[in-house]
């Protein structure tokens, strides 16, 4: 990471709301770098909305403070903040037509008229939109809307720009060519985004960091890497990606390999993150198409268990079988549905001990 | 058996509303008809004429009425345009602890019996030494116009995406800018509706006006009104068709610029 990326543009501290029925934020703290790609991540209702609505000064905070580039803007309306919001709705204004539109911020600022002119120009060439400056909100299709939506929020050359589900309302084709164009236009313009969305495989695509939220609160913050291969709580586990959680006691430690075994068997899993000592509890996450079924036993590990169903899924096998205690696991890996295993087969579950994460280090004391 | 029953709706529906269309209709239409028979009774045609509408416009009593009525009507709607606006606004956007109440209380006025209203408002200017006029009655008619406006205005907000305005705020707009570049031009529709709504109102009012009037200002409907009770005219008849055309024409403008605006509005959603 370079200079420029270090710099921190925006910090929340200890930020709390609450709307009379409970807390939707509760001590809410993140820092975010210049020209970074940050995104809320969470189910609806988790707080992210609000989170950005408290950035963008559309909602103030009951505790803690907003600073942008050193500057306490707490307390500033969201008329003076140097920050734009691209609305989940669009919200573009329905009685002007896309230049007005696009215009908007510059002419409140009292920018002159062929300054104006040739900022909207520039904007809608960049949104590629620039035939449809005369048309009316009316009469665009939801993917254009967003684009002027886009075009309206960076024409004013906010330090942050604030993205609440943008590609909520398109289509998925549509979502996927945007998350690619907003990413690059995003790398071109070096702007520095705060996006919301409640969809983990754009989160995982777009951003530099994602901050997984839950009731208020953050669950973890890190590089989508970091949150794919090490989450730190069940719930992140299990919003991202899809795997399976097994709970066990840690038999001994190894260097950066813990060995673990439940009534199920015995594996191993790494626990670099997490400081083990043999005895104690914790639980492992393996994503499904990390987890292999073997028709031998595999070194460090013995679960063995009972195929189901195997089912070809396009380019790999999945595997359903059964634990010894009942537990459903899925498991990925064969190419072709020959070498698949048989229903009643026994085959041994295992997979790469480095890419199986602890989650969140053990119940100390347990 | 269900084709018949559904035959046998078809024919009873459009019996149906043809009786209830005459049953509204029949009586204003007589009075139309018979505002362009040559006899002086209704009941007994004695062929076409004009002639009432002639002797109407000369009447110099007429015209004054006539200009009462415009003058009436215009402030009332105008004031009521401005107070239930900025009413509906206030309400929509200062979350006011108890806004249900104010909503309720400030649209009451349209179910109170106009009889009462009309004592009411007499019992007050008396009190207070008012003097009985224009003044008086431009003051009572913004009251019962206001409600129009409001209700109006008020479910124009409602349906507005909250984000529009917010919108401009983020994008630096002050909040009285957003106000005026924003809000005013999209709420504008509903404002004119309203209005339009309340000169209909106040200019077919007999019973508030009746209170609240002096000899020397005399409206249109209390024309008709005193008219008829000295045995009613053909003049009279005139008079009526040609109110009720204004109002119709008020009316259903006021209401297609309400469908045209709702309809560019949410489109756009």
């Amino acid at each position: 990471m370079d200079e420029a990326m270090s710099e921190v543009l925006l910090s929340l501290k200890h930020i709390s709301k609450n709307f009379g029925e409970g807390d939707v934020l509760s001590d809410v703290s993140l820092d975010v770098r210049k020209g970074e790609f940050v995104t809320l991540l969470g189910a609806s209702g988790c707080g992210k909305t609000t989170t950005l609505r408290i950035v963008s000064g559309l909602e103030t905070p009951d505790t803690g403070e907003v600073i942008l580039n050193g500057k306490d803007m707490t307390d500033l309306p969201p008329e003076s903040r140097p920050v734009n919001t691209v609305f989940q709705s669009y919200a573009l204004f329905p009685h002007m037509n896309v230049e007005k539109n696009v215009a908007y911020g510059l002419k409140v600022r009292k920018m002159d008229k062929a300054a104006q002119a040739a900022r909207v120009k520039e904007m809608l060439e960049l949104v590629q939109m620039s035939e449809y400056a005369k048309r009316m909100p009316a009469q665009l299709s939801g993917g254009q809307r967003q684009r002027i939506a886009i075009a309206r929020a960076l024409a004013p050359q906010p330090q942050l720009l604030l993205l609440d589900e943008p590609l909520g309302a398109l289509d998925l084709q549509l979502r996927r060519q945007m998350q690619v164009e907003l990413k690059r236009l995003q790398q071109a313009l070096g702007i520095t985004f705060i996006y919301i969305t409640h969809d983990q495989e754009e989160a995982i695509n777009m951003s530099d960091r994602i901050a997984v939220m839950k009731d208020g609160k953050f669950e973890q913050l890190g590089t989508p890497e970091e949150i794919y291969d090490r989450p730190k709580t069940r719930y992140v586990a299990q919003f991202i990606g899809r795997s399976t959680i097994l709970e066990g006691r840690v038999r001994c430690v190894s260097g950066s390999t813990a060995v673990i075994e439940n009534e199920n068997g015995l594996f191993t899993a790494d626990s670099t993150e997490a400081s083990l000592r043999a005895g104690e509890t914790c639980e492992v996450c393996v994503r499904t198409e990390r987890m292999r079924a073997s028709k031998t036993p595999v070194e460090g590990f013995n679960i063995p268990a009972t195929v189901r169903e195997a089912r070809y899924a396009g380019g790999s096998v999945l595997t359903y079988v059964n634990l010894k205690d009942g537990t459903e696991v899925v498991a990925e890996g064969v190419e072709r549905m020959c070498d698949a295993a048989q229903p009643g087969d026994t085959v041994y579950m295992h997979w790469n001990p480095a890419q199986a994460a602890v989650i969140g280090g053990a119940s100390h004391g347990a | 058996m269900a084709s018949r029953r559904r035959k046998k709706r078809k024919v009873f529906s459009p019996v149906y509303l043809t009786l209830v269309l005459i049953i509204l209709y029949l009586p204003i239409l007589m009075v139309v008809i018979y505002s362009f028979n040559s006899g002086r009774t209704i009941g007994a045609w004695q062929g076409f004429t004009t002639n009432w509408y002639t002797r109407l416009f000369n009447n110099a009593l007429m015209a004054d009425a006539l200009k009462n009525s415009l003058i009436l009507a215009g402030l009332s709607a105008g004031f009521a345009g401005v107070i239930g606006t900025l009413g509906a606004i206030g309400l929509a956007h200062g979350h006011i602890r108890g806004g249900n109440v104010i909503e309720s209380l400030a649209t009451l006025p349209m179910m109170i019996p106009e009889l009462v209203l009309g004592m009411a408002y007499l019992a007050v200017f008396t009190a207070v030494g008012f003097k009985l006029g224009m003044t008086a009655l431009v003051l009572t008619h913004t009251t019962f116009c206001v409600p129009y406006v409001f209700i109006n205005v008020k479910s124009r907000l409602v349906g507005m995406d909250p984000a529009i305005e917010e919108a401009a705020r983020d994008l630096g707009a002050s909040p009285m800018r957003v106000l005026r570049d924003i809000t005013l031009p999209l709420i504008m529709p509903a404002v004119v509706s309203g209005m339009m709504l309340a000169v209909a109102m106040s200019i077919d009012d007999v019973v508030i006006s009746f209170f609240v009037t002096s000899a020397e200002t005399t409206t249109l409907p209390l024309k008709v009104y005193t008219g008829l009770r000295s045995g009613g005219t053909p003049e009279i008849n005139a008079l009526s068709t040609l109110m009720l055309g204004a109002i119709f024409i008020v009316v259903g403008l006021s209401q297609l610029l309400r469908a045209r605006s709702d309809k560019k509005l949410y489109a756009s959603k």
